[in-house]
């Protein structure tokens, strides 16, 4: 019996990057088939092919045996197949079942016929485990229950293909336990499920069968009976992994960074940070672990003066800096990584020397009084340039022209270029190639040693492992548990941000084994 | 707050609570306020035994239930209204109302009324001349209006209003005045004004012009073009621009309703089309498959795209709809109330007409409502005109100033959120 | 959008810098002389096709195909002819340099001097409007509010021109310009405050703002109004202590000193834009506000300070109008000047260097479709069509492109303006 899908050497080429070269895949019937890859490697470009977003220069694609054209969503659709994308396709504003009909509308005349849509849904919840309300609003919903709303819509259009992309990269493991369920009993049923992702034991643990691609090529496929974590993370990066991070026992100084009952709101006016408390000290990385959208970011924010704080007090080297300006906190010797480097960290449209100067363009040597001085600007940047190892052809290029990761070192080479007490790095390399990666975490590391204290917030629970000297869990806006990291294991932070307790975590998990240094991506 | 609220809100009702506490006491503490300003501003100025005289009757001859005048005492009215205000106003700071903005509505009402009685003390006014005037002043405001939802519920943002409506007054006029049918002429300006809704929509939807800076752009093209073509030929040949008007026409039993009768029904058959318009875009919107489309597409285009929703297409139809509607709205300026076209006869109309679509939300019914606010604070000052300087020592042109005034004050988040389609201005690039 | 992208090495470009800059300098020549050139000719098809005789001819082009066409091109030679005349007079500068070199003294060339003089002096208040949008749109803020800010500057500056009697020259106009300056600074800072403090988009309040002041200038200077004289609708005329100097005595040369005010305010906006730190912290906010707040820059109070200094541009415009040229102020003043100082920084590219050509341009356009009024009977709105025209080009730069097949390149990706009413 032929596959029930098959995609022939799929080739797409965006400007200077060949995003997809010849890949291949089958999915048979009724199996979980994982993609997976490295970010960046092409895994998002070929479902968008596959669901027809993208048109391929190159290949075809095969539906039980038959070669098809898809040219849009609603081709994708009438074949049968559905994508839950990465960031959620819903409108907010609109109810469950109006997100869920949306382009399929059923109507009685002319008017929508929301109660059919509503019973319609009703039975898939109940058939598939999806428990959600058709008539309430997606904008009050949480992160996991729109993910099946996502599933419904998909559902809801008869699809026997499903493509989920990166899908518990906002979820918390109790979520993502829930959404694996789910799919299992999907594929049960005889739905035939592609799962986009980039974390090993995910793909191990849900996955019938994976195919591994780098650089937009197929470097592997297998059942993952057979397969461990170590072989599959190899195919996907491309080399023996060890990434250790060679570092020495750190020697911690004196408290620099310190707050106690931080209380801060998200954007929707929820409490997102409750209560927090935390001391940081010069020479050492602590690291916060925790599943994304705990409240890392908005303790950030209230951290680095981008937020206000509601309640507690935030001390820089003994000095309150509670709600104090960005540029006070930048003043008191603090340096900032931000997350979202593209939105907070770089003006993309300026030069790099302009980039390199964004929080000091108004000191000495750089200005003088309300003047500019354009020779300092440009005449630091050269050497910035090749001390951070950033790959561009001059320093006036505009940084949109960079690659992400020289984009993170243009950053990090403004960030760490002035001598500073306390570094606040967010998801420093989400995103980045290993070398970048490999960069970035030397340069935390040298930090440290010169005696700042670094506050590093990963979701990445394995860059926390090699990287941290102290770990603080983060779940739900609340620390509940600080460690030192040599005493947990990766299971035991696991379960601590899934929200178990220190002692059940100690208790459920496997311990500590000798020398857990090992970076996988 | 159900288990399928979002995961972080441990304490969330702490402070939401605080928050709620303090506006509720700002209302009530305005709500006192107001009642103060009717006892200062009013009362005190009034004197007892005079009285203030509301005529309910149309002064045209037409067949309507008569009604007596509505004569209240002025100084015993007022004092009774800053009283209601006033225990309005205490009830809120001590318990508060679950819906304070409905009751900031009524209050608003209150306050008005307030006035009103106090200008016409020891004289009279027509009422109902006020009101028939507030909805044929609230008309071309609420064709921009309409026109408006139908363009930035799709994503579009459309300040070219002005330029549409001034356009369609024109065409309207020289097409009824070359052919000699009022229709034709309405025709003329749906057809002109609906070309330069598809000029907008091919700026912002093809080329991703900034949909402001387009807008701007065929507001001032409006502006030279109709006062070109007004000078190079209708002021030469005032033939071209003596189109007639569109006659009253009352509605057959609904006309003879007292005071909404002749309100509502006896008006030119434009403002029937207005209220056909009105609805029609309400059911549109809000229970049909093209409605649901138009939404989610002015919310998140790339979500409705994902689903094989042809967002261009749905832009582009909403956007060349709207231009119609603002091309009947400009033809009321001239074959639906003087019957000729002047230079920049729009007088601003289209930009109030947008602000009333952001005071009602971007829905219909709201901007209708909104419409017939602004179109009132018109209709008040005609009046308070009449009644002269020293009855009403404000200055009247104050009162046009209102509609601005209050749609920056909505705009400010004072009066609850307004919040605009979320992909409102957006050009969609699909890729 | 896509992973693959967003890691994009870098591509060649910046290996080869000739073809960037040339691209470079189409745009910011090629295009805009394109535009404008563009929008004459579509203003030129539409004096032919109102035009009586001339479409008679062509519905009859058979009968005299040569008189058609000798028709057509002197219609449009008459009516651009007159425009030129009216704005240049290079025909007569020469002529009246001829006549002084032959020993006839400088008075023909005086009277030749009065259209290009009166084009400069209708290029003033342009220059500042545009600089005003100019500015505004650096630090991504739309000043759609010119229209009333002028009007509030002028009005501002009227009032201390002719209410305060007995001073000194050098004290009433200094006062008189800072008034008008500040009443525009006011009523622009009230839109960039709003937005600060509570989200609400500059453009719903510049143009609410607008309507406010245009209303509130009707009660004011209507007959017997506050600021009106009692006979008729306009402010009684502003002291000669409060004079912008003429330069020129000739009859009917309105040059004035104004004219350097705004040449200085063109070099005051460069500098401040390109060699102060303000001008860096205004244009990072404009480029990426979450990145300047990140960087330590108090956002919200800059927007407030962008909106000032861009509503104080278009109160001077304003200002020099009422001080320099008509030194008195009545209803419908600016009549659309703020709308098209839009056009002027778009053409502009939002460079000072480049709104002051485009000011130059069309101080001369306005001033030459005066004369073409009264010469050809071309309305003078024909100047409001292609300056309507011209802002579509330049923001919609495919159409050029189109038109004159030129290719595309990269350096040619125009500002982003505003994004939407979001708040």
């Amino acid at each position: 019996m032929a596959p029930v899908l098959e995609l022939r050497n799929i080739t797409k080429q965006f400007p200077g990057v060949l995003a997809n070269d010849h890949i291949n895949l089958t999915l048979e019937e009724g199996e979980i088939h994982a993609l997976l890859g490295e970010n960046g490697a092409g895994k998002s470009t070929l479902m968008n092919i596959l669901y027809g977003l993208y048109s391929p220069d190159e290949g075809e694609i095969l539906i039980h045996g038959q070669a098809t054209k898809i040219s849009g969503p609603t081709d994708a659709i009438r074949q049968g197949i559905g994508m839950v994308h990465q960031h959620f396709m819903l409108v907010p504003v609109l109810t469950v079942a109006e997100n869920v009909m949306l382009g399929e509308e059923s109507t009685r005349g002319l008017v929508l016929d929301r109660k059919k849509v509503a019973a319609k849904i009703r039975d898939l919840s109940q058939r598939h485990g999806l428990e959600v309300d058709p008539d309430i609003k997606v904008e009050n919903l949480s992160v996991g229950v729109r993910q099946r709303v996502e599933i419904i819509k998909v559902l809801y259009r008869s699809a026997n293909i499903l493509i989920l992309d990166e899908p518990t990269a906002v979820l918390t493991p109790q979520e993502a336990d829930d959404l694996f369920g789910i799919l299992r009993s999907l594929r049960d049923q005889g739905v035939s499920i592609i799962f986009i992702s980039h974390k090993l034991r995910e793909v191990l643990d849900l996955a019938d069968r994976v195919t591994v691609i780098r650089r937009g090529r197929v470097v592997g496929e297998m059942q993952t009976a057979g397969a461990s974590q170590a072989m599959l993370a190899e195919l996907m990066v491309g080399r023996q992994v060890a990434l250790t991070v060679d570092k020495e026992t750190a020697t911690a100084g004196e408290t620099v960074l310190s707050f106690e009952n931080l209380k801060v709101l998200d954007n929707r006016l929820h409490v997102a940070v409750d209560d927090a408390s935390l001391e940081v000290r010069a020479g050492e990385i602590l690291g916060v672990a925790g599943v994304q959208g705990n409240g890392q970011t908005e303790l950030v924010e209230a951290l680095t003066g981008l937020r206000t704080v509601q309640d507690g007090k935030v001390f820089i080297a003994g000095q309150d800096v509670t709600n104090a300006s960005p540029r006070k906190i930048t003043e008191c010797g603090v340096s900032h990584i931000p997350e979202d480097r593209q939105e907070d960290g770089l003006v993309l449209s300026f030069p790099i020397y302009d980039n390199l100067i964004i929080n000091t363009y108004y000191r000495p040597p750089f200005a003088k009084g309300m003047v500019v001085n354009e020779k300092a600007i440009v005449g630091q940047a050269d050497g910035l340039i090749e001390e951070f190892d950033i790959r561009t052809p001059s320093a006036a290029v505009p940084v949109s022209n960079l690659s992400g990761g020289n984009q993170q070192k243009v950053i990090v080479a403004r960030e760490l270029n002035r001598p500073i007490k306390l570094l606040i790095a967010n998801q420093p390399t989400r995103g980045l190639d290993v070398g970048s990666i490999e960069f970035i975490h030397q340069q935390l590391v040298h930090k440290r040693d010169e005696g700042a204290a670094v506050l590093l917030v990963s979701a990445e629970l394995d860059e926390i492992m090699g990287l941290a000297d102290r770990i603080a869990v983060i779940f739900k806006g609340k620390f509940t548990a600080v460690v030192d990291a040599d005493e947990v294991s990766k299971e035991q932070v696991g379960l601590m941000m899934a929200g178990n307790s220190l002692e059940e975590a100690l208790a459920n998990a496997p311990k500590r084994t000798s020398k857990e240094r090992d970076i996988v991506t | 707050m159900t288990a399928t609220t979002a995961p972080v809100n441990t304490s969330l009702g702490a402070y939401a609570a605080r928050r709620e506490r303090r506006k509720t006491i700002a209302y009530g503490i305005f709500f006192l306020l107001v009642a103060l300003a009717i006892a200062l501003l009013f009362v005190r100025n009034s004197a007892p035994g005079m009285e203030s005289t509301f005529k309910l009757n149309p002064t045209t001859k037409e067949k309507v239930v008569p009604l007596g005048d509505l004569v209240l005492p002025t100084q015993a009215a007022l004092i009774v209204l800053a009283g209601i205000v006033s225990v309005i106003g205490l009830y809120q700071l001590v318990k508060g109302f679950k819906r304070a903005v409905i009751v900031l509505g009524i209050v608003a009402l209150l306050f008005v009324f307030a006035f009103l009685i106090w200008a016409v003390r020891g004289k009279s006014i027509n009422l109902l001349g006020i009101l028939t005037f507030t909805v044929a002043a609230a008309t071309p405001i609420a064709f921009g209006a309409m026109s408006g939802v139908m363009c930035e519920r799709s994503g579009v943002v459309n300040i070219a209003i002005e330029g549409m409506m001034l356009t369609g007054a024109m065409v309207a006029v020289v097409f009824a005045s070359i052919s000699g049918s009022l229709w034709l002429g309405l025709l003329g300006a749906v057809i002109s004004a609906g070309l330069l809704g598809v000029f907008l929509a091919v700026l912002a939807i093809h080329f991703r012009v900034d949909q402001i800076i387009a807008g701007t752009a065929i507001n001032i093209f409006a502006l030279g073009i109709t006062s070109f073509i007004s000078q190079r030929f209708l002021q030469p040949t005032p033939a071209l621009n003596s189109g007639g008007v569109f006659a009253k026409i009352a509605i057959p039993w609904l006309s003879q309703i007292p005071i909404i009768g002749p309100v509502f029904f006896n008006q030119s058959i434009i403002i029937y089309i207005l209220f056909a318009t009105v609805i029609a875009i309400h059911f549109m919107l809000f229970y049909t498959r093209w409605g649901l489309r138009t939404r989610a597409v002015g919310e998140h285009p790339r979500a409705a795209d994902t689903l094989g929703v042809n967002v261009f297409k749905i832009r582009y139809i909403n956007v060349i709809i709207g231009g119609m509607i603002a091309g009947v709205g400009g033809a009321y300026f001239t074959i639906g109330s003087v019957g000729r076209f002047d230079e920049a006869i729009t007088a601003g109309k289209g930009f109030i007409g947008l602000a009333a679509m952001i005071f009602g939300r971007w829905t219909p019914l709201g901007a209708y409502g909104a419409s017939l606010i602004f179109g009132f604070s018109d209709a008040l000052q005609a009046r308070l005109q009449v009644l002269g300087k020293t009855q009403v020592p404000i200055p009247s042109e104050w009162l046009l100033i209102l509609p601005y005034l209050v749609t920056m004050i909505v705009l400010a988040g004072v009066v609850g959120k307004t919040v605009a389609p979320a992909a409102d201005g957006k050009p969609y690039i699909k890729d | 959008m896509s992973e693959a992208t967003s890691s994009a090495p870098l591509p060649e470009a910046a290996g080869a810098p000739p073809p960037v800059k040339t691209a470079r300098l189409r745009t910011a020549l090629l295009y805009p002389i394109l535009a404008v050139f563009t929008a004459l000719v579509i203003g030129a098809i539409l004096i032919l096709v109102t035009d009586k005789a001339v479409v008679n001819a062509w519905l009859n082009f058979f009968d005299d195909p040569m008189g058609t066409l000798r028709l057509t091109v002197q219609t449009v030679g008459k009516a651009y002819g007159a425009m030129f005349e009216g704005s240049l007079n290079i025909g007569g500068i020469i002529r009246g340099i001829g006549a002084a070199l032959r020993g006839e003294g400088t008075r023909q060339l005086t009277i030749a001097l009065v259209p290009i003089s009166e084009s400069l002096t209708q290029s003033v208040p342009y220059i500042f409007a545009g600089l005003a949008v100019a500015f505004a749109f650096q630090g991504g803020l739309f000043n759609i509010g010119g229209e009333g800010q002028m009007l509030v500057g002028a009005l501002c500056s009227v009032y201390i021109g002719f209410k305060l009697t007995g001073l000194p020259w050098f004290v009433h106009l200094p006062l008189a310009m800072l008034a008008g300056m500040a009443g525009g600074a006011l009523w622009a800072g009230i839109v960039g405050a709003l937005k600060s403090y509570t989200g609400a988009h500059e453009v719903i309040n510049s143009i609410m703002m607008n309507w406010i002041a245009i209303i509130l200038s009707s009660w004011l200077l209507k007959v017997g109004g506050p600021m009106a004289r009692p006979d008729v609708p306009v402010t009684p005329p502003v002291l000669p202590t409060a004079w912008i100097p003429r330069l020129f005595d000739t009859p009917g040369n309105r040059f004035h000193a104004g004219f350097f005010l705004a040449l200085f305010a063109v070099w005051l906006v460069w500098w401040l834009l390109y060699k102060s730190t303000l001008g860096f912290q205004i244009r990072m906010v404009g480029a990426n506000p979450k990145a300047a707040k990140y960087s330590g820059v108090n956002v919200k109070r800059l927007w407030i300070i962008i909106m000032a200094i861009s509503g104080s541009l278009a109160g001077t415009a304003g200002m020099v109008q009422t001080l320099g040229v008509d030194r008195w102020v009545g209803v419908g003043f600016s009549s659309g000047m703020g709308f098209d100082a839009i056009a002027l920084a778009l053409l502009g590219r939002n460079h000072p260097v480049g709104v002051l050509l485009a000011a130059l341009l069309f101080g001369t356009l306005k001033n030459g479709a005066t004369r073409m009024q009264s010469v050809a009977q071309i309305p003078v709105d024909i100047i409001t069509i292609v300056i309507a025209l011209v802002i579509v080009f330049i923001a919609a730069p495919e159409i050029i492109r189109a038109l004159y097949r030129l290719p595309k390149t990269s350096a040619e990706e125009g500002p982003v303006f505003t994004k939407g009413w979001g708040s």
